[in-house]
């Protein structure tokens, strides 16, 4: 099979709550909404306004500068309502869904017989087009490029993660039709990557056109971006795309029966959580009735996505449009008594100055205490332990600080986002804001240097 | 606990904006987050956090030095009744030690942290938690004799111009706590070197100091005899005169041991230092013949090994070299650093003609050097990834 890939830099969070591989039964929510916030660096424009009718596929949003980049109604049905912030920022519209919904049509097609740019108009068209991203930067892929190549990782490392084998089982077709209309679209290959640790599901190792990958070390060996250091590293002026498994069986739909179907399964996992299970889902959807009865009385976090990169949502929020993953773990707003030097068995820590080091298999029920407040840089190695990238990350991160941008440049920044520093700011004796301070790196390089 | 958090709650108003005490908020937090550490919630990024925090980290290291702390304690007794001739039990000898230094660690934190709340309030920043650590150190690598008042003196220089205005806890180039040495060392030589310092001999009524006694250290025998009256053993224990914490290995082995654990200290540095530290000394054994006078002779000639138990070579690797601000901070750069500060020590020890130590030497130098050093690294890894753009070019 294909070669073997070790990431021996990182660490797994084990976590209380990892989803049942069962699928609730959860009736279908009422509203969906579709939140700008979910892509960085762009601006976007509403094409609706409340009150109209829409249909899966309907454009509702349209990138300012782009405007053939369009993100489309997930479900049919009415704008409820568009929810702004401070100066009229967009945060969220809202959808009425009916109960049936109603799919605009695009129109069947066989990728392989189309050229590069019938598939960019159908994906552009549909509103699939978001769900590819473009690094540099994170952010919904430009059109107007060729990428070097796209990667895609078949499996998530992340605490609590959904396991992509279960969530696509079955769905082989789509999956195949979705990466012939990716194949489409650039010169280079198209990498999955694969877990080195299991024995990865059909739907990626028969799958044609692709070259596969085995990974297997601790997180962040499922984040696409170490896959992407270690395959074909991301140098200045390359563009690579990157997806979801799940977003490339929505792009197969399309092709199979023209429809934009963002039928999606995630996990519900945390340890707040009374069942933890799958479920099946549509993009957007509001996660009231998921959590509503199954999630305990205390005082809680909601997350769309994993404890490490997730948002924040209220309990009767959205799901983050690239989120697969709904967590609740308890807020930890509670001060502890002299908590520098009690021995704090049930918290976590790569270090060995808590007493949890003894105990390797702990599986925890962490809160979202910060333990500590923000400080000045002081000890070292530290990211170092878990940043499997050839990349100084203390370096780059003080060269963002700075606004140094051949700094920047020099340190790798063109080849990290956001999640793949996650793990350092989670073992940061400082409490550095450390995934906020990369997002604005990469915003700042994309507004000299544009996408 | 309910207590505390009552009082914190019932002097709050005085500090917060409005109150009187307003400007003094530093010092009011300083003192609430040492009693809780304060329930605040992840707000970006990764929801769940590290259990660590600075405090902690910091703390772990003043216990790594509690043994050595402890230790020197009762070894100025025991030194100080051993140059009266006088046997007497070992709390008499720890009891006597506890009261030569238990004030210098007070006015080396009195004063550390008084000038560290000034600054807070000046800069209105929140305190930072760096000096628990300096404080400590500073009295361990003193002689017992020195002044109250030059040890309070060290510290204002090494907090103020060591430290502060390089802009405070991780900013600063060299190690705090060397530095306040360094000070000392060269304002007050007599009192930093020689062989009258190391032992307190002050007498009472009735008491006088033995025929024959000498104060010298290990390295000052064997700079000027070319030989030393010390054991190997003694020298591991601990029981021989030097500054207050750095006699006793295995005191040091205990802290580095502590620090290894926890992760805390970093290992790169300190077997790379112990490494350099071998080298230099094997390079001395076999230069040793040719050495111009008989005690260079001797000294280049001494096992390679008891430089490692001599002087303030554990201490200074364990404790000084390792300092995560001041040392290299790349993971290549800590294996070139240690390495040259091993080295460095045994050789400006042996070679410095005025005084036979250079741990403090070493280390300061190597402070100075450690952002070249890691400048280098980290070219080399901005070579690499140019390097992966022009392979491309040319297969292309």
């Amino acid at each position: 099979m294909s070669d073997l890939i070790k990431i021996k830099r990182g660490v797994d969070i084990k976590l209380v709550g990892k989803a049942e591989q069962l699928y609730g039964n959860t009736e279908q929510p009422e509203t969906f909404a579709l939140k700008p916030t979910d892509f960085p660096g762009i601006r976007v424009k509403l094409s609706v306004k409340e009150g109209d009718e829409v249909k899966a596929g309907t454009p509702i949003l349209y990138n300012k500068d782009r405007k053939e980049v369009k993100f489309c109604s997930p479900v049919s049905g009415e704008i409820a309502e568009i929810v702004r912030g401070d100066k009229r920022k967009l945060l969220e519209i809202r959808i009425l869904a009916d109960k049936e919904i109603q799919y605009q049509d695009f129109g069947a097609g066989d990728a392989k017989t189309m050229d590069r740019e019938a598939v960019k108009e159908k994906l552009l068209a549909s509103g699939c087009w978001p769900l590819i991203r473009q690094r540099p930067y994170n952010i919904v892929a430009n059109p107007e490029r060729t990428p070097k190549a796209i990667f895609i990782s078949c499996f998530d490392t992340a605490p609590l993660a959904a396991d992509i084998d279960f969530v696509v089982h079955g769905q082989e077709n789509e999956f195949q039709a979705g990466i012939d209309a990716l194949a489409r679209l650039t010169d280079g290959k198209i990498h999955l990557g694969v877990d080195g640790r299991t024995n990865p599901s059909t739907v990626f190792t028969n799958c044609k056109g692709v070259e596969l990958h085995r990974f297997r070390g601790p997180h962040p060996a499922g984040n696409v971006g170490v896959q992407i250091h270690n395959i074909d590293p991301i140098n200045r002026g390359d563009a690579v795309w990157t997806l979801n498994p799940q977003d490339v069986i929505i792009i197969g739909r399309l092709f199979l029966s023209g429809k934009f179907d963002a039928n999606i399964n995630v996990a519900v996992a945390g340890s707040e959580v009374s069942k933890p299970r799958y479920t099946k889902v549509v993009l957007g959807t509001s996660v009231k009735n998921i959590l509503e009865g199954n999630v305990s009385q205390n005082k809680n976090r909601y997350i769309s996505g994993n404890v490490l990169t997730g948002t924040r949502i209220k309990p009767d929020g959205y799901l983050g449009f690239y989120d697969r993953q709904i967590t609740v773990i308890p807020e930890g707003d509670q001060d502890q008594f002299f908590g520098w030097i009690t021995p704090n068995p049930n918290k976590f820590s790569i270090s060995r100055t808590l007493v949890s080091w003894m105990q390797p298999n702990k599986k925890y029920r962490l809160d979202t205490a910060m333990n500590g407040e923000e400080r000045a840089f002081v000890v070292t190695g530290e990211y170092e332990k878990v940043f499997p990238f050839d990349i100084y990350p203390v370096q780059l991160l003080k060269s963002i600080m700075i606004k140094d941008i051949e700094s920047m440049e020099n340190l790798g920044i063109y080849e990290v986002v956001e999640e793949d520093f996650a793990l350092c700011e989670v073992v940061c004796t400082s409490k550095i804001p450390v995934q906020e301070t990369v997002r604005e790196g990469l915003d700042l390089m994309l507004k000299e240097l544009g996408d | 606990m309910k207590l505390f958090k009552n009082l914190l709650e019932s002097v709050k108003p005085h500090f917060e904006k409005g109150g009187k005490l307003e400007k003094l908020y530093p010092v009011y937090d300083g003192f609430a987050t040492f009693l809780f550490v304060p329930g605040h919630t992840a707000h970006s990024g990764a929801h769940v956090r590290d259990g660590i925090d600075l405090k902690r980290t910091m703390i772990t290291v003043v216990l790594a030095l509690v043994p050595a702390l402890l230790f020197g304690m009762w070894n100025v007794g025991y030194q100080h009744y051993k140059a009266l001739g006088e046997t007497v039990g070992f709390w008499d000898q720890f009891l006597f030690g506890a009261i030569k230094v238990v004030p210098m660690v007070v006015v080396s934190y009195a004063v550390g942290l008084g000038i560290e709340f000034a600054f807070c309030v000046i800069k209105k920043h929140q305190i930072n938690e760096g000096y628990l650590v300096t404080g400590m150190l500073i009295p361990l690598i003193m002689p017992v004799d020195i002044p109250l008042w030059m040890v309070a003196l060290s510290v204002v220089f090494a907090v103020v111009l060591g430290k502060e205005v390089f802009g405070g806890t991780g900013m600063n180039i060299l190690n705090p706590a060397l530095t306040a040495r360094a000070f000392a060392f060269f304002a007050y030589p007599s009192y930093m070197s020689g062989d009258k310092v190391w032992i307190n001999t002050s007498t009472e009524a009735g008491q006088s100091v033995v025929d024959g006694y000498s104060g010298a250290t290990a390295l000052g025998e064997l700079a000027t005899t070319g030989s030393t009256s010390l054991s190997p053993m003694d020298m591991f224990i601990g029981s021989i005169p030097g500054s207050i914490g750095e006699t006793s290995v295995i005191a040091i082995l205990i802290g580095a041991a502590i620090l290894l654990i926890t992760g805390i200290g970093s290992w790169r540095i300190m077997f790379s230092a112990l490494l350099g530290g071998v080298a230099m000394g094997l390079i001395f054994n076999w230069v040793a013949p040719y050495a111009t006078s008989p005690e260079q002779q001797s000294f280049m000639g001494t096992p390679f090994w008891q430089h490692l138990i001599m002087g303030g070579f554990a201490f200074g690797i364990v404790f000084m070299a390792t300092d995560p601000v001041s040392a290299a901070q790349t993971t290549r750069g800590k294996w070139i650093y240690g390495f040259l500060v091993g080295l460095l020590c045994i050789m400006i020890r042996v070679f410095n003609p005025a005084y036979p130590e250079g741990v403090m030497m070493a280390i300061l130098f190597m402070n100075v050097m450690a952002p070249l050093i890691d400048h280098y690294v980290i070219e080399a890894n901005i070579k690499r990834r140019k390097k992966r753009v022009q392979v491309k070019v040319k297969t292309a």
